[in-house]
């Protein structure tokens, strides 16, 4: 029998592998694993052109159930391993799933270099601020205070900010969002569509270990108030109805939060959204009250891989066909007759 | 021209010598290292066999003048064939106090020694830890001594080019060098075609050093040599036509593994991470981007061999190379080629250990590492270059076993046999046999775990392949369907099923046998990796006495070759000269039923033919 003739278009069925899916009930993963599932075949990607290449930990569960190439690799290691397949075959699509203990934690080195360098890689790193599938030890994005089995009286770890890690290792596109946001598949997209490494920070809600730790921010109620959806161009405003939004204090360098119509603020002094802006994006990281989601931070670079294969054809021009006859006798060499 | 001048010159008589070591030794900045390596290609050239060593301080830039500063290389060439570069020097050059005070020890008795007066002054004295000038006190009276002002001379030499006196200072290795070549009949031509080409766009400097070059010459020419010093000559060897070039382990191997990746069809992805003394295994690869390699200079040990093992699972060989505490960094990702069923290439530049050890000098003491340093039951193939240009073929073999097997091979080879050369005669590329890999890519009945009935190797299904979609990782998998596993039965049948692929590259593999000697008799020596030369010239000597003694020498280190327990049990007994406190030894024990003897050397050296003679000498007497 010949393969199957390839296929068109794919629908989400084509992405699900025949495997259960196994993490606990009403864990954040599923509905990540759902809008992944959803977003590829709508970006024109195919099963046997997409891989991802997963650590240790619960989210790195992930390529078993994905119908495409995988690799479950070694604690912390994903992204040295997805940067060498990508070198060997620049034509795949490589996805990597970390989590905040294997991506900030154990492989934090492999994350620094892999952004700083840009290779063309999505990395989606799952931030549960917990290590879950060691049983509830604190993470290295848990909060000061946190309790657990390995903090019986808090943790007096001071957190990194995923998205502040990646802005300072120099990633070109960094990206935030939510398990069950409607947006994700947006933010999916958008680092698909970007040449370089696009790092996504998902905030995901882990049940068993960890419950409600983002709820302020994702509750229908609550979450209005909390999350400021960024657009390129766009003020940065957020609210139940828009009326909140950030002002620049000049004397601090500092963006503030204000409420238009009150104390005299008008709309005029809202900032816009500029994705190329690193330095805004780096007050964006961390705000008081507000989550800011979506593109913080788009400003594509040279890449890493493409980089490596314009040396090689650079080499392959300058010292033209490969002649191993020829590499051996170079230098001095004599005859013994 | 000076050529025509010094074919006027009535050439005295020259002594022939059968067989030389010299020992260049100076400070870091003298070009000892640049120096040895000329005399070597002059000495190739008139045809004599040999093998060179160098010992690089392992201080970048030491202080200059001091002890830890020096830089030595030591050549040994012959009119006979030439296996390792020599014990005890019988010349040595020493261009200033520290030189000397370093490598006087070493030098025969009897033996010569070229001294650079001009750097004897009180302050170098000082530095080398001299109370008294060995030049006046008699200490080197048991030596043929050659005290000239070199540094005077070099000086003289390069005065009219008017060069500032720290670059004229500069050519006085070649001066040097021009005098070790008048007493050794070398040819000066090839060392002035290569000044001219290394200085091309300096060529004052190119002048300079081929004044001094020559200005050395002349002084050999003219000089009434001190009584007890001739002019030598060393009849070239009988070496097997052909042609040859000098190479060193770490060429050799870098040489081999592109030679191995093209043997199979693939690309080949080097990820490394600089470390001593495997950096240049990285240097050499980098330049051979034409070749179908890309290199990745990773963030860490671990990044290096993880890129590698990504690469292979993308289809490409993915090699690393690194050094003892480099492997044991990349252990786990190791192990997870080993879960993952991939292939890889280690390459372990052995160097003295634990710990950070003696980065610089050389040992064998990874054997245990490499063959058991893995979480789980995990087992790889390991391999051992004998010589420099054994690394070459060693190296294939590694890339051919690892692509055959779908596993890691760890290709060990160590500080000695890296930086050593020997001349080598050039393969003949066309007998190199091709082992083609063509990746699988037939959806029906796929799964990843399929094996191979006679190698047992799973399919290399790769990205990009539409049908063959399948996930794979470090967790146990399923042996019908590669699918995760946790059952007891199945975990217990993928150990034995991994332990039995590992065992049976043995059936594909050369078959024991006495590399020296008869296959039976009172005692066999079993060495493995860079000491063949050491125990090959050693078992020489003593067969030669009409001792019963034979050699066979390890390549394959894991699994062990077939016929191995046959062998070892032909033999009264068995002695295990290593590197290291006794590691293959204890393999052998485990393994084949056999109680060997072991004779070890940790000193960061390698063997000296006369020790290991000493040493097995002293056994036969006692009876053992």
């Amino acid at each position: 029998m010949s393969p199957n003739p390839p296929k068109k278009e794919y629908d989400r069925k084509d992405f699900a592998s025949d495997q259960e899916v196994r993490w606990c009930p009403g864990c954040g993963d599923y509905a990540i694993l759902a809008a992944v599932q959803r977003t590829l075949p709508s970006l024109g990607c195919s099963p046997e052109n997409t891989v991802f290449i997963s650590g240790i930990g619960c989210s790195s569960r992930f390529p078993y159930y994905m119908n495409t190439y995988g690799f479950h690799t070694i604690h912390g290691r994903a992204p040295a391993i997805a940067s060498g397949l990508k070198l060997a075959n620049p034509n795949l699509d490589v996805w990597v799933i970390t989590g905040d203990g294997d991506g900030l934690s154990i492989g934090g080195n492999h994350l620094l270099h892999v952004l700083r360098r840009n290779v063309d890689l999505q990395i989606m790193l799952f931030n549960n601020q917990i290590y879950g599938l060691t049983k509830g030890q604190y993470s290295p994005t848990s909060q000061v205070g946190k309790v657990t089995p390995s903090s019986p009286l808090g943790s007096i770890d001071q957190p990194v900010v995923p998205a502040r890690f990646a802005l300072g290792a120099g990633a070109t596109f960094v990206a935030r969002a939510y398990d069950t946001s409607k947006k994700l598949p947006d933010a999916l997209t958008a680092a698909k569509q970007h040449k370089g490494a696009s790092f996504i920070e998902i905030l995901q809600n882990c049940p068993v270990f960890n419950d409600g730790v983002f709820e302020m921010i994702t509750d229908r109620k609550t979450g209005p108030a909390h999350q400021l959806w960024l657009e390129h161009g766009k003020p940065l405003r957020f609210g139940p109805n828009g009326e909140k939004g950030l002002r620049l204090d000049p004397q601090t360098l500092s963006l503030d939060i204000v409420t238009i119509g009150e104390g005299g603020v008008t709309e005029d002094e809202i900032v816009v959204h500029d994705e190329t802006n690193a330095s805004l994006a780096w007050m964006l990281t961390d705000l008081p009250d507000v989550v800011a989601l979506g593109v913080l931070y788009r400003h594509p670079g040279p890449v890493y891989n493409e980089a490596a294969v314009a040396q090689r054809k650079m080499a392959e021009e300058r010292f033209g066909d490969p002649d191993l006859h020829a590499l051996l006798r170079q230098g001095h060499t004599w005859t013994v007759s | 021209m000076e050529t025509s001048a010094a074919a006027s010159v009535q050439p005295s008589p020259r002594e022939t010598l059968d067989s030389v070591v010299i020992r260049f030794a100076g400070d870091s900045g003298d070009g000892m290292q640049l120096t040895g390596s000329q005399f070597t290609t002059a000495t190739a050239d008139a045809g004599n066999d040999l093998a060179t060593f160098p010992d690089f301080p392992a201080e970048i830039r030491a202080p200059a003048g001091t002890t830890y500063g020096v830089s030595g290389y030591q050549i040994h060439f012959a009119a006979h064939n030439v296996l390792t570069p020599g014990d005890a020097p019988d010349v040595l050059v020493a261009m200033n106090p520290a030189a000397l005070k370093v490598n006087d020890e070493a030098l025969k008795p009897g033996g010569l020694v070229v001294i650079n007066t001009g750097a004897f002054t009180a302050n170098n004295l000082k530095k080398a830890g001299y109370e008294t000038n060995p030049l006046e006190d008699g200490s080197l009276d048991k030596f043929r001594v050659l005290a000239l002002d070199i540094s005077k001379m070099t000086l003289a030499a390069v005065q009219e080019l008017g060069l500032g006196s720290k670059e004229a200072n500069r050519c006085k290795n070649m001066w040097t060098l021009g005098l070790m070549y008048w007493l050794f009949g070398r040819e000066r031509d090839q060392t002035i075609e290569w000044l001219n080409r290394k200085f091309a766009k300096r060529p004052k400097i190119a002048e300079a050093n081929i004044a001094a070059l020559n200005a050395g010459h002349i002084y050999g020419e003219n000089a009434e040599l001190p009584h007890g010093i001739n002019a030598y000559e060393v009849p070239a060897a009988d070496l097997t036509p052909g042609e040859y070039r000098n190479i060193n382990g770490n060429e050799a191997t870098a040489w081999g593994l592109v030679t191995g990746a093209r043997l199979a069809g693939l690309e080949m992805m080097y990820g490394s991470y600089p470390i001593t003394p495997a950096s240049n295994l990285l240097h050499h690869l980098a330049r051979l981007k034409h070749f179908g390699v890309t290199t990745f200079q990773a963030e860490d040990e671990i990044a290096a061999v993880a890129a590698a093992v990504g690469a292979s699972f993308g289809g490409a060989i993915g090699v690393t190379g690194t050094s003892g505490p480099g492997v044991a960094l990349k252990s786990e990702t190791i192990g997870l080629a080993i879960a993952a069923e991939l292939p890889l290439v280690i390459v372990d530049v052995q160097r003295g250990g634990p710990s950070t050890g003696l980065p610089t000098k050389t040992e064998q003491s990874d054997l245990l590492q490499a063959v058991w340093g893995r979480n789980g039951d995990a087992p790889l193939a390991v391999l051992a270059a004998a010589t420099p240009g054994d690394c070459f073929y060693m190296a294939i073999e590694a890339v051919r076993i690892a692509i055959k097997y779908m596993t890691p091979v760890i290709l060990l080879t160590d500080g000695y046999v890296a930086n050593s050369s020997e001349p080598w005669p050039l393969p003949d590329l066309d007998s190199l046999t091709p082992f083609p890999v063509k990746h699988h890519d037939n959806p029906e009945g796929f799964h990843p775990f399929l094996r191979n009935d006679e190698t047992l190797a799973r399919v290399w299904a790769i990205p990009g392949t539409p049908g063959t979609e399948h996930r794979i990782g470090g967790l146990e998998k399923d042996r019908n369907t590669g699918h995760i596993s946790y059952d007891p039965h199945n975990h217990h049948l993928m150990t034995l099923a991994r332990q039995q692929k590992i065992a049976g590259i043995a059936r594909n593999a050369p078959i024991a046998e006495v590399d020296q000697g008869d296959p039976e008799g009172d005692l066999l020596i079993v060495g493995w990796g860079s000491t063949y030369g050491a125990i090959s010239q050693a078992v020489r000597v003593l067969r030669a006495r009409g001792n019963s003694v034979s050699h066979l020498h390890l390549r394959n280190i894991w699994p062990l070759p077939e016929g191995l327990r046959q062998v070892l049990h032909s033999f009264k007994s068995v002695l295990v000269p290593e590197l290291n406190n006794g590691q293959l030894v204890k393999l052998l024990r485990a393994e084949m039923d056999v109680d060997p003897e072991s004779l070890t050397r940790v000193t960061g050296q390698p063997f000296l033919i006369g020790g290991l003679i000493d040493a097995v000498s002293e056994r036969l007497r006692n009876g053992s």
